[in-house]
């Protein structure tokens, strides 16, 4: 008799769900909207729609800077990342050994506490071993999380990966590294580049241990926006720049969505 | 399973080094592990005991410099009323915050879990997955602009003519204020916002896992919708909400930037250490205010893995 109900949702569950997903994305496209408003304040409705601050915002050199700066520690952190974390999931996905627990604890913690912890730990380290601030005291803190991202995602990979493939590797005489060349590598591949792309994404975006690790003079494009937050005047340009960092966030992450939605479909997974 | 009987390969180094290797699966694993283990466990853990240490000093309060001898006069300083005012309210907000994500986390979580189906569900996915990896910080500012007095929040009420329950909103004592943007229902707004997708995605997964036929079985068996929300669903999505509970709380234990750009300029923990340890120069009480979020997280994390959260992750 309630059979037909698993089909139709409720109208009041229908609702929620809209309700949710209206509140999650309509904050971000406003932005856009905004960044072609005429106004200087935050007036609603735009009084008119220009594409001026596009083109102001495109000739800013500060901006450019705390940009490419950015790009620069992102690809860094990434490939750090990319190699620790790799080995860590590599060694972790079919050891057991006494304390395993508090190691993988090691591989959360930098995520599961509050990023201003990973931050002001990180600086007070740097003072005390008198080491100056750079764009590598920069990687050092992204590198830290970005590790636990390639982590999570290889080792969601390595799990789904069947062992007899490597077995069988093996006996037909293939030694470790030619196995790890062409059976595994393949089969990892893109969940360490889509964990890679997130590491990106992640760093590219990071603001609250970058504002620890950076010092007065290297200025991320994350910590360049923090600035102009407290810039009333300058709200347009902010407003550009901000559909900007969505802009190159929002590439890797869906690169990323479409490099593992097929993971099902890891080959041996079958065995 | 003995070496000798297998004849011996010829190979080049690589070869023996390989089979080296294979032969010593433990110091494989070792040699594997030590570059991850050392990044983490010298430059993270170190840097965090480094911390840690200097709540153990003190502050001369007539220099401001800091006096290298073990005390614990820096912790006994977050008694004082203002710092304990400041933990709770962090505390309180973490908590409400928590609620609400969970509140409005679930319709969608369930929703997507059992109506989405095939191409939908994809979707569905994809369309939580985008904004919980688009930008902190353009996320913040976005509800700055629909929060300020001439937002879009403002225009709304007028065009519907409710000006006067907004008006009465902030007249709320307390959590009321000048304008949405400078008071303490804008700090938590944002919070949710901002930490929401963390809450979706777990409760999801929980769900995900409930047989459809389970619910259909208590139903069949006469349970009312509520009942077999309470009796059912319920037990089986606390993990997963337990899950994403751990990320909206500890998220919102250490943020310094929302309550900066949206709220009523009363410090939370993440401003605290933050004003400590920058314009005042006083690393031993910020170290002693990172603490408070340390040991909370850490009880958390125990309970939490203790109702089974830990598999819904």
């Amino acid at each position: 008799m309630r059979s037909d109900a698993t089909s139709r949702p409720p109208l009041l569950l229908s609702l929620a769900t809209l309700g949710a997903l209206l509140f999650i994305h309509v904050p971000l496209l406003l932005i856009i909207v905004y960044s072609f408003s005429a106004d200087v304040n935050f007036q609603f409705p735009p009084s008119g729609f220009t594409t001026q601050w596009y083109v102001d915002a495109l000739e800013r050199q500060d901006m450019w800077k705390a940009f490419w700066l950015s790009v620069k520690t992102a690809f860094v952190a990434t490939a750090i990342a990319l190699v620790l974390g790799t080995l860590a999931a590599a060694a972790l996905w079919k050891s057991s050994f006494f304390g395993k627990d508090y190691v993988s604890l090691i591989f959360i913690l930098p995520i599961a506490l509050p990023g201003i912890i990973t931050g002001i730990a990180l600086r007070s380290a740097f003072n005390i071993l008198d080491i100056p601030f750079s764009i590598w005291t920069i990687i050092l803190g992204h590198a830290t999380f970005c590790i636990v991202v390639v982590f999570n995602n290889a080792l969601a990979r390595f799990r789904r990966l069947s062992g007899s493939m490597i077995e069988a590797s093996m006996d037909l005489g293939a030694d470790g590294f030619q196995t790890f060349r062409h059976v595994v590598l393949p089969q990892i591949g893109s969940a360490l580049l889509a964990g890679g792309m997130l590491a990106f994404a992640l760093s590219f975006d990071e603001v609250i241990v970058t504002i620890f690790t950076s010092g007065l003079e290297n200025k991320t494009l994350p910590i360049w926006i923090y600035e102009q937050l407290f810039r009333p005047r300058e709200r347009p340009i902010t407003n550009v720049a901000a559909v900007l960092v969505m802009f190159v966030t929002t590439v890797p992450v869906l690169a990323a969505y479409y490099l593992t939605k097929d993971a099902e479909h890891t080959g041996g997974g079958g065995k | 399973m003995s070496a000798n009987a297998i004849t011996e390969r010829e190979s080049g180094l690589a070869g023996r080094l390989s089979d080296w290797l294979f032969r010593n699966p433990n110091r494989f694993l070792i040699l594997l592990f030590i570059p991850p283990l050392l990044w983490l466990g010298v430059v993270y853990i170190g840097a965090l005991f480094a911390l840690l240490a200097q709540s153990f000093f003190s502050i001369d309060e007539f220099s401001g410099v800091i006096v290298y001898e073990p005390t614990l006069s820096t912790f006994a300083q977050l008694l004082h009323p203002a710092n304990l005012d400041v933990i709770l309210r962090t505390l309180v907000m973490a908590a409400a915050v928590t609620i609400a994500s969970a509140a409005i986390a679930y319709p969608l979580a369930y929703f997507a879990a059992r109506y989405a189906k095939g191409k939908w569900k994809a979707l569905f996915y994809f369309l939580i997955m985008l904004p919980l990896w688009s930008s902190y910080l353009i996320k913040v500012y976005s509800w700055k602009l629909i929060l300020a007095r001439e937002g879009i929040i403002s225009w709304l009420a007028a065009k519907l003519h409710v000006t006067w329950m907004l008006d009465g909103l902030l007249a709320t004592p307390v959590i009321g204020g000048p304008s949405l943007s400078t008071s303490y229902i804008g700090t938590f707004v944002v919070f949710i916002y901002i930490w929401l997708p963390y809450m979706i995605l777990p409760t999801q997964a929980a769900l995900e896992r409930v047989p459809v036929n389970l619910i259909e079985a208590s139903a069949d068996l006469g349970g009312s919708p509520s009942q077999t929300f309470r009796h059912v669903l319920w037990p089986l999505a606390l993990p997963g909400l337990v899950a994403g509970s751990i990320f909206t709380f500890s998220l919102t234990l250490g943020d310094y930037i929302v309550p900066q750009v949206v709220g009523s300029s009363t410090q939370f923990i993440g401003n605290a250490v933050f004003a400590h340890q920058g314009m005042a120069g006083n690393i031993p009480l910020a170290a002693a205010f990172t603490i408070v979020p340390i040991l909370i997280m850490l009880v958390y994390l125990s309970v939490a893995k203790r109702m089974g959260a830990f598999n819904a992750l």
